[in-house]
């Protein structure tokens, strides 16, 4: 029997305002235990919660981004359940009017592009921590990260595969980045995906039982997981088994997923409108503002980059999975109008020292007027293209500028004919049987006589006029 | 005269005028509280030594200086569900027997702003949660009237300390009566402000949508001076309104009430209501009449509803408010525990008075799956229905009159058995808060037993002024407020 | 309305609140009578009345995302039943949300 997935995506996401979601606490991760908390995100008893502005505007940009319809009449609820890291015995979040409904996001699926439906996005506010130490006799409760707020985005049941969920994710990930509300750091937790996934028999229409897979903190995980369950439940189903409606821990050590330890009782949440907030009653010119400043897109941005610039789509899929690294190009375009070099170069040499200092673009010692500089150099034959490159680790080190280097190094390229023709006369002399073999006709000698003079010069020469002189030398 | 006899606004004249100093003041209330303290069990936590403290800094502080700010040296008592900075704030539960907050409810920051004086923190029914301060882990305060008697509840603590001169004026909070009706029980003024007229922000929360902090005092001038310090709009509150603060004494000036349309709601005067209350009450709007207003005769159909939506509501609220005393980050935790749900059960088992456990466990069934529409979001639109009966009555008056309880003061556990009953004792003052009115109950007579009854002045939204001014004309032309207990 | 001993026993479970078999009684009993009460509710005819939940009817009331001191960790966890090394402790956790 063949069978087709069927997976959904929950993502919570972290948003990147200053303070908490309902109070003035900061929001950095990695900070000692419970530095960060107050009277409202320790719920002690009396305190009240006042609804973080940019948190609702974040969310309202991420939603306009991804083609939702923005709620006007909004109501946070509490969602009350018992456990450690949930200091207030409920969570404030949304229920029945999520902020953002009925979107979608392109995404690149086993047959090209499609949409994967948005279901809903709402607002929350994130658990604190417990922290469970092997050995010890109880656990402890970090409440730093209570009271973060969260985008929480659930998609339908709309990917086939693995593949078609990484592309979702990636794609979220970068849109919600492009806006700045979310740094989609995965290992720290600010952007969490749970994927939740069936079979059915290829053909069949009605969904089979769904299992949700958590602890899932890469995209290679991402695949890795929903692969292995896959396997798994083909494997479950085959053998005549049943798939039980369960929550899965990913385990990278083993590379499988295992059943999550819970509690048997069915869960009632008791939702009930918070009475300590006041709806929030969005107008839609507001919304209309906020429409109107989204910034351009990753998938749109990369389009106009091939149109644009007449890039390969390759290329314009890198450079535009950042929006720094996409700003960074075309500031480089607009001063050295050559695209194809500069997406070599971003693509190439720059991002290699990025990664090897673990440094974002926007914080690149090389930045963009110094590439252009460097770009240009070569351009007019200043330097050669493999000077370029070689400089290239030292000028993202020391930070001088590309002339200054060029210059401290005395690596201006020779281009004059008086020095040149010195040069060529003396490998020449050195090389008869060379001289000989290209007069009668053996074309590819030049490309030797070349080395040999761009060798004489320390790397100096300008190859193209090193060739130049050679032919006009060795035609006389 | 022995300063504990003075009225609040009698006190801060004489401390103004530097004719007292506040170390003086603290002296003849610890002195008082001394005396009567054993008998009427007020208070929960004493702070008169840290008082005292207080006052002679303070003294230090105004020493050839007399420019004080309006409640500068003032004693006060504060029920102890307000948290209070370094100071143990319990609800009387023996969930919060140890709880001591790391910061001050916004009412509170507004006083110490203004350098008063925190006597100690007064006895209540767990969590606000009673209608006689019998529900208090510590036993049950006394009506200074009359020992065998509740002194009401839930702020009974900060009643009877006002009623007994234990201070010289006290804050409660009121989620359906809880400053009103004791005040009647205690024959003192109790105002419940506008929902939203003062903040909510440090406390404990009872049920969100209809708490609300107010003056208990022993004149309505008092009241309204006490009403005016705490009131305001708090960022930390995003329940509370961003409107001007009048100031409340000033509205008391205009004596007469030519021209007030006085509502009485037929249907407050039915069967239950204690004949002698009944009757203190018509002289009552008998004397309205007389000093001018115009007497109307109202319905406010939906009265028989509210006490059903109001412990649906308060309930539910109450359920989710109270999850967070889980043991885990403050006040009590079971011991021998061996997991997680035992420790979170036998916690709040044993944390718990009956009482809140019982609202606990109605306010969790009505909001759990498949009962959620029928009483909560029932209760939801009864409430609403019952808000547009108070916006039609004030089409036609400005103040509507009833009593404040169907019975004076009842002794010690004559009720506590019967959890209805006690629910349905507070029909009077329950439909305001659902509506989010400001009321007020001041004495208005005395049954033959001699314990007080109180008349209740009920106004528009953000008319405390109105309130106020009708209270304070009352009061005026009766002798009621001047009737002091025996207690000695 | 009737609320019977396992009605009880749920909502116990749902409020973390443990029941002795006394109580189980005396709650199912009170329960029933105050939700008999409530049940008079239905006398009043509300289709199409909008809920009240909140009663003065403001909205969109918000805080600048401007930071605040937070307490120090130490006042933080100055009421804790248990504490160690900056944290508050509670009985190993066995089972996930």
């Amino acid at each position: 029997m063949t069978y087709e997935t069927v997976i959904g995506v929950e993502v919570h996401a972290q948003l990147r305002t200053r303070s908490k979601m309902f109070c003035g606490c900061g929001t950095t991760f990695g900070l000692s235990a419970n530095s960060q908390t107050c009277p409202v995100c320790l719920g002690l008893p009396g305190s009240l919660p006042v609804i973080n502005r940019m948190a609702v505007e974040m969310a309202v940009r991420a939603g306009l981004a991804l083609n939702c319809a923005i709620t006007a009449n909004n109501q946070f609820a509490r969602k009350n359940y018992f456990y450690p890291d949930l200091p207030k015995g409920y969570q404030i979040s949304q229920y029945e009017s999520p902020i953002c409904q009925h979107g979608w996001l392109e995404i690149v699926g086993l047959e090209g592009a499609r949409r994967v439906r948005i279901r809903r996005a709402h607002l929350e506010e994130d658990a604190g921590k417990n922290i469970h130490e092997t050995g010890g006799a109880g656990s402890r409760v970090d409440l730093n990260r209570a009271g973060t707020p969260l985008l929480e985005i659930v998609t339908e049941p709309d990917m086939r595969s693995a593949d078609e969920v990484v592309s979702y994710l990636k794609g979220l990930r970068d849109i919600l980045m492009y806006l700045d509300v979310c740094d989609g750091n995965m290992e720290e937790g600010s952007f969490r995906c749970e994927p939740n996934l069936s079979l059915r028999p290829t053909g069949q229409t009605e969904f089979g039982t769904k299992v949700e897979l958590k602890n899932i903190n890469s995209f290679k995980n991402v695949k890795d997981a929903i692969d292995y369950e896959i396997k798994r439940q083909t494997k479950v189903l085959n053998e005549g088994g049943k798939i039980h409606q369960e929550t899965r821990l990913w385990n990278v050590e083993r590379g499988e997923t295992a059943v999550m330890r819970s509690k048997e009782e069915a869960h009632d949440y008791r939702y009930f409108p918070d009475p300590d907030l006041v709806p929030l009653k969005l107008e839609q010119t507001w919304i209309d503002g906020f429409r109107s400043s989204l910034p351009e897109l990753p998938a749109v941005r990369m389009r106009r980059f091939v149109a644009m610039y007449g890039l390969p789509e390759y290329d314009a899929g890198v450079l535009t999975a950042s929006r720094g690294m996409a700003d960074y190009f075309e500031s480089c375009v607009q001063q050295f109008n050559h695209p194809k070099t500069v997406s070599n170069w971003v693509m190439g040499e720059l991002t290699r020292e990025l990664n090897g200092a673990e440094t974002a673009i926007e914080a690149s010692p090389v930045n963009p007027e110094r590439l252009v500089g460097l770009l240009q150099m070569v351009d007019q034959g200043t330097i050669s293209l493999k000077t370029a490159r070689d400089l290239f680790p030292e000028l993202y080190r020391t930070g001088k500028t590309p002339e200054q280097l060029v210059q401290e190094k005395g690596l201006t390229q020779v281009s004059d004919e008086g020095a040149l023709g010195k040069v060529i006369d003396e490998v020449l002399a050195k090389s008869p049987a060379q001289v000989a073999q290209f007069k009668e006709g053996k074309q590819q000698v030049l490309g030797f006589l070349v080395g040999q003079v761009m060798k004489a010069s320390g790397g100096k020469a300008n190859p193209g006029k090193v060739n130049e002189l050679l032919k006009k030398q060795l035609s006389t | 005269m022995s300063l504990h006899k003075l009225t609040l606004v009698e006190l801060q004249k004489k401390f103004n005028a530097g004719e007292v100093t506040a170390a003086e003041i603290v002296r003849a209330y610890s002195h008082r509280i001394s005396q009567v303290e054993p008998k009427v069990k007020a208070f929960v936590t004493h702070t008169q030594e840290s008082a005292s403290i207080q006052a002679e800094s303070l003294d230090r502080k105004l020493k050839g200086w007399r420019k004080t700010l309006p409640l500068s040296g003032m004693p006060l008592a504060i029920k102890d569900n307000i948290c209070t900075d370094g100071v143990l704030t319990t609800c009387s539960s023996r969930m919060l027997q140890n709880f001591v907050p790391p910061y001050d409810a916004t009412v509170i920051a507004k006083l110490r702003a203004q350098d008063y004086v925190l006597l100690g923190k007064t006895n209540l029914d767990e969590f606000a949660m009673g209608s006689s301060t019998e529900n208090s882990a510590v036993g049950p305060s006394r009506n200074p009237w009359n020992l065998q008697c509740v002194p009401g509840g839930s702020s009974g603590g900060s009643a009877a300390a006002v009623a007994a001169e234990e201070c010289v004026a006290a804050l409660g909070s009121d989620t359906g009566g809880s400053i009103r009706q004791p005040a009647a029980f205690c024959g003192v003024v109790g105002l419940k402000p506008t929902y939203g007229r003062v903040s909510r922000y440090g406390l404990v929360a009872f049920a969100s949508s209809l708490d609300q902090i107010g003056p208990i005092t022993r004149t309505v001038a008092d009241a309204a001076f006490l009403l005016g310090a705490i009131a305001g709009h708090d960022p930390l509150d995003s329940t509370s309104i961003d409107r001007p603060v009048p100031d409340y004494r000033q509205s008391l000036q205009k004596r007469d009430l030519k021209t007030l349309r006085v509502g009485v709601p037929v249907e407050f005067f039915t069967e239950g209501i204690n004949p002698e209350v009944e009757e203190s009450v018509r002289s009552a709007i008998k004397e309205l009449k007389r000093l001018g207003a115009e007497i109307k005769e109202i319905q406010l159909p939906r009265t028989d509803a509210a006490v059903a939506v109001y412990y649906v509501i308060a309930t539910a609220e109450a359920s989710s408010n109270l999850a967070r005393f889980d043991g885990v980050k403050f006040g009590f935790r079971a011991k021998e525990t061996k997991d997680l749900l035992e420790l979170y059960m036998k916690t709040r088992q044993e944390g718990f008075g009956p009482e809140v456990k019982r609202r606990i466990m109605l306010g969790t069934y009505v909001l759990s799956a498949g009962y959620y529409d029928a009483y909560y979001g029932k209760a939801q639109a009864v409430r609403t229905l019952i808000c547009q009966d108070f916006e039609a009555a004030f089409k036609e008056v400005d103040l509507i009159v009833t009593p404040t309880a169907p019975t004076p003061a009842f002794k010690l556990g004559e009720k506590s058995e019967d959890p209805l009953q006690m629910y349905l004792s507070d029909i009077f003052t329950i439909s305001v808060n659902l509506a989010g009115l400001p009321a007020i109950s001041i004495p208005c007579g005395f049954s033959n037993a001699g314990l007080p009854i109180g008349l209740q002045l009920i106004g528009r939204a953000f008319e405390e002024e109105t309130v106020l001014r009708a209270a304070h004309a009352y009061e005026q032309s009766t002798l009621w407020h001047q009737k002091k207990p025996p207690i000695r | 309305m009737e609320i019977t001993q396992q009605d009880v026993e749920k909502v116990a479970q749902l409020a973390r609140l443990a029941v002795t078999p006394a109580e189980k009684d005396t709650f199912a009993r009170q329960l029933s009578q105050i939700l008999t009460h409530v049940d008079t509710l239905n006398r009043y005819e509300t289709t199409g009345v909008e809920p009240t939940a909140t009663v003065m009817g403001h909205v969109n009331v918000f805080r600048d995302d401007v930071m605040r001191p937070s307490l120090s960790s130490d006042n933080a966890l100055a009421n804790a039943p248990e504490r160690e090394a900056e944290g508050f402790v509670v009985p190993k956790i066995l089972e996930e949300r």
